[in-house]
């Protein structure tokens, strides 16, 4: 019950403390307006040439492109969360501080970026989902249902997220350069999460193994929950199932990096 | 004098020696924007500089202090140019600043206090490197005045050290050097010893002592350390609320301000509060009194008096800080004082 | 004009010898920046995997405008790209240790933290463009040649007064970076494509308003012999060195203006 009280607690300190950002949450969501101009025009010329690729029909491939800039900043798919903090203590030092805490540093951050995605998925979110269904004709579903069956993708593919990038942050405990390990995986997120093209689009084999890895259920999945182009059930299931793996391996490598800290006196 | 100005100019045919900085009723009005209420906005016109006059020769060491947000900061940016007068005229060695900006960087050094003017990321000889460069200094003379300052200042061993990484102690030396490379005619400094420990402010104040009696550079510095008034400047001035309330000597100051010192003395045990004219007491702790007396007058007779006629343990003397002088003395000052402009802004 | 220059020079070379001090990390940031920027080729050779013409134009034209815009916009990023960080400067008042000395401010913020690791961005853009040249089955004129040149140079131009301009909006608003970055970083996404793919305001708007239609797609659609969406003359193909000189007068207006208005009200 306490330890529950304070991961909420930690949670709502996320949330708080992104919610401070009003200019820049406002210049961003600018961004990912114009952005998402630029992609929906593109998008549209290319379901012109090929009607239903990638099992889309037009407006659901519109449709795709907003909601992906609205939930690029939810699913951190650029970074932008915990990591470059988690790095920095890890840098200094101040890591050892925590990991000797009673709290398990892999759910403190897990509480606090739950909280911040929160924040994200309704101060970033809205907005370009919004503008986009009042410029282009979207498949937006009717049913409420599907739409409660989004979000909770959405939850699950923001644990997926958090999972990477906690085993890429404590990777900074054994490499001096944590940065460069995180924009490897920024360029990993962007390219394998559907940014740059929705993932049921991409050809051949490429495509068969960027849809089974990890972060095809940041992005592609929620969305295709959305669309009604994937079930519910079996796509949590998939988020989940990478979920528990890395975060297992979160946990290993956690194990490692304290016993590592121990040893050498932080 | 030795040391050529860097960028050749005839500069004493630009301005009588006197008038080596000259204002004459320079102001500056500032238009703040402050919420009132929900979605009102206010507009108010903030006269952060009133018309200041004053003209400081070549060669003078000059305090310049007040309150925090009297205007000091204000007028400092006017004279090297980061901010243009709203009024009045404003000369530095014949230059207007606000339309010769680089020109008059040419010649003046800057100490910001809470900001450094060295490149943060990089080692510290690499910024001195481009001042080098930057400001046109030739070769011999930049290595004599590195080698120089560097040495004064005790940084040789921290000539390779990125600036990040120094201390404020460290890094005030370095904005120190920094602001004398290209031998510049005047030297502003903004809090120069703040934070620095008891024995960098003395290398400091050393440093700059020499600096203006070998090479004549004039020195206008703020503080708000008594200290540094007392061993540099033979000249304070005094600004409060964007007015100029007092400009001469320091002894004048305390005299004007009949600012007090303290006598802090520890008795055997508790007594009645001492009876010890001029001074009178203003507060008892226990066996502690903390007598208060004009800082004009000396301690001795005082501190004999009470020797002879308390059970006396220990005593100590203390100076008012120079917020509490300046304090008196525009409260004296200000029934004989126009009203009051309307806000200040430093 | 050769004040600021010369600062430029001075500083950017002492920053250029500090990243080269390291450098097997300057190695790795720039690999990293070429990988980064050169995603945005990689979605549309994705893309051409899949469809044989995207708004009427084949992969190697695709590339063409691609390789344009990226060289030019690289270029500009190089040179000008710390010019976001104004905003910053002026909030915490760092700005006026930069008022206090002997060089022009625009050359001094310009100078600012320059990132050799932009290359990687450049050679990226170079390298389709080297490919979509390759790959056009085109009679290249000496015109046509000198038209791309020009367009690179006027391309590059026409981004730098956009940076200039932006920065001197954050002496105004200081946290606008962002969506300054939204004109130029989106500006240069949009121009990747060929402009039958966009509505005809947003060209419109693209053409006349914020003129970067002059960095590739006029030029470009000239070389490549296809007609523009928009009723234009002719001629106006070459008026990208035109075009680059009045924005560029334009942005140094704003930017004194700005500057005008800082010394004026301080931080």
């Amino acid at each position: 019950m306490g330890t529950g009280r304070l991961y909420a607690a930690v949670a709502a300190s996320g949330f708080r403390r992104y919610a401070t950002y009003r200019t820049a949450t406002a210049a961003g969501v600018f961004t990912n307006s114009v952005f998402g101009l630029i992609l929906a025009y593109t998008y549209l010329a290319v379901w012109n040439e090929r009607p239903h690729l990638g099992g889309y029909d037009q407006s659901q491939a519109l449709t795709f492109v907003w909601v992906s800039q609205g939930l690029l900043m939810t699913v951190a798919v650029f970074g932008g969360g915990f990591e470059e903090e988690l790095i920095e203590r890890i840098r200094t030092g101040d890591v050892a501080v925590d990991l000797y805490r009673p709290v398990d540093l892999q759910g403190w951050w897990l509480a606090s970026d739950l909280g911040r995605a929160l924040f994200h998925l309704l101060g970033r979110g809205v907005v370009p989902l919004v503008f986009g269904a009042l410029l282009f004709p979207l498949a937006l579903p009717a049913s409420p249902l599907t739409w409660v069956a989004f979000v909770l993708a959405v939850g699950l593919g923001v644990v997926v997220s958090f999972a990477i990038r906690f085993v890429v942050a404590l990777s900074a405990f054994w490499l001096l350069d944590g940065a460069g390990v995180a924009q490897l995986a920024g360029l990993t997120a962007v390219f394998c999460s559907g940014m740059l093209l929705p993932l049921n689009v991409f050809p051949g084999t490429l495509g068969e193994v960027v849809r089974l890895l990890p972060w095809s259920a940041l992005l592609q999945a929620p969305v295709d929950v959305l669309l009604g182009a994937a079930d519910p059930l079996p796509t949590y299931g998939f988020q989940i199932a990478w979920a528990v793996v890395l975060l297992g391996v979160g946990r290993l490598v956690q194990s490692a990096a304290t016993r590592r800290v121990v040893v050498q006196g932080g | 004098m030795e040391g050529g100005y860097v960028d050749g100019g005839v500069v004493d045919g630009d301005c009588p020696d006197g008038d080596f900085i000259r204002l004459e009723g320079v102001e500056k009005v500032f238009e703040v924007r402050t919420r009132t209420g929900l979605l009102r906005r206010e507009r108010r016109r903030v006269r952060a500089v009133d018309s200041i006059s004053f003209t400081v020769a070549r060669g003078e060491m000059v305090g310049y202090i007040g309150p925090n947000g009297a205007g000091k900061s204000t007028t400092i940016k006017m004279l090297t140019g980061i901010l243009t007068p709203s009024g009045g005229r404003l000369r530095v060695a014949g230059i207007d600043p606000s339309r010769e900006r680089t020109r008059l960087a040419q010649r003046i050094g800057v100490v910001f206090g809470q900001r450094t003017t060295l490149w943060w990321d990089l080692p510290l000889i690499d910024s001195y490197r481009l001042m080098h460069r930057m400001y046109r200094i030739p070769d011999r003379r930049y290595r004599e005045n590195l080698d120089r300052c560097v040495e004064l200042l005790e940084l040789e061993s921290l000539l390779d050290v990125p600036v990040r990484q120094l201390s404020l102690g460290q890094r005030m030396r370095g904005d120190i050097v920094a602001a004398l490379l290209h031998d510049p005619q005047v030297l502003y400094l903004d809090e120069p010893t703040i934070g620095l420990d008891v024995v960098s402010k003395a290398r400091v104040r050393d440093f700059l002592r020499e600096l203006n009696a070998e090479r004549g550079t004039t020195v206008l510095l703020t503080t708000h350390d008594l200290q540094d008034i007392e061993q540099l400047c033979s000249r304070v001035m005094v600004i409060d609320r964007g007015r100029l309330m007092y400009d001469g000597p320091l002894a004048g100051l305390h005299e004007v301000g009949d600012s007090e010192r303290t006598l802090v003395v520890d008795l055997e045990r508790e007594m009645p509060p001492i009876e010890a004219p001029p001074a009178r007491v203003v507060r008892v702790e226990g066996p502690r009194q903390w007598l208060a007396f004009p800082a004009s007058e000396s301690a001795a007779p005082l501190v004999a008096h009470i020797a002879a006629t308390c059970p006396l343990v220990d005593l100590s003397v203390r100076e008012p800080d120079i917020e509490a002088v300046i304090a008196r003395m525009l409260h004296r000052l200000e029934g004989a004082a126009d009203p009051a402009p309307e806000g200040a802004v430093s | 004009m050769y004040e600021g220059l010369r600062a430029y020079g001075l500083i950017t070379a002492m920053w250029i010898r500090s990243t080269m001090a390291y450098r097997a990390s300057f190695v790795m940031t720039t690999l990293g920046n070429f990988a980064a920027t050169g995603l945005d080729f990689v979605a549309i050779m994705l893309m051409f995997s899949r469809i044989d013409s995207l708004g009427g134009y084949r992969l190697p034209e695709v590339a063409f405008l691609y390789g344009l815009s990226a060289t030019a916009f690289g270029f500009a990023d190089l040179v000008l790209g710390s010019m976001d960080r104004l905003g910053r400067r002026v909030r915490d008042g760092t700005l006026d240790t930069l008022l206090v000395r002997p060089a022009p401010v625009l050359a001094q913020v310009a100078a600012d933290r320059f990132g050799l690791r932009r290359l990687g961005r450049i050679v990226q853009g170079v390298l389709v463009l080297g490919y979509a040249v390759a790959s056009l089955d085109l009679a290249w004129t000496p015109s046509k040649v000198l038209m791309v040149l020009l367009a690179l140079l006027s391309g590059a131009a026409i981004f730098c007064a956009v940076f200039v301009a932006g920065a001197a909006f954050q002496f105004v608003a200081q946290d606008a970076s962002e969506v300054q970055n939204s004109f130029t970083y989106g500006g240069q996404t949009l121009l990747q494509y060929p402009p039958t793919v966009f509505a005809k305001e947003l060209v419109r708007g693209v053409t006349f308003v914020l003129p970067l239609a002059f960095v590739n797609w006029l030029p470009a659609l000239y070389v490549l012999g296809r007609p523009y969406p928009l009723d234009l003359p002719a001629w106006l193909a070459f008026a990208p060195p035109l075009v680059a000189a009045a924005c560029c007068a334009l942005a140094m207006l704003a930017w004194r203006a700005g500057l005008r208005s800082y010394r004026s009200t301080g931080s």
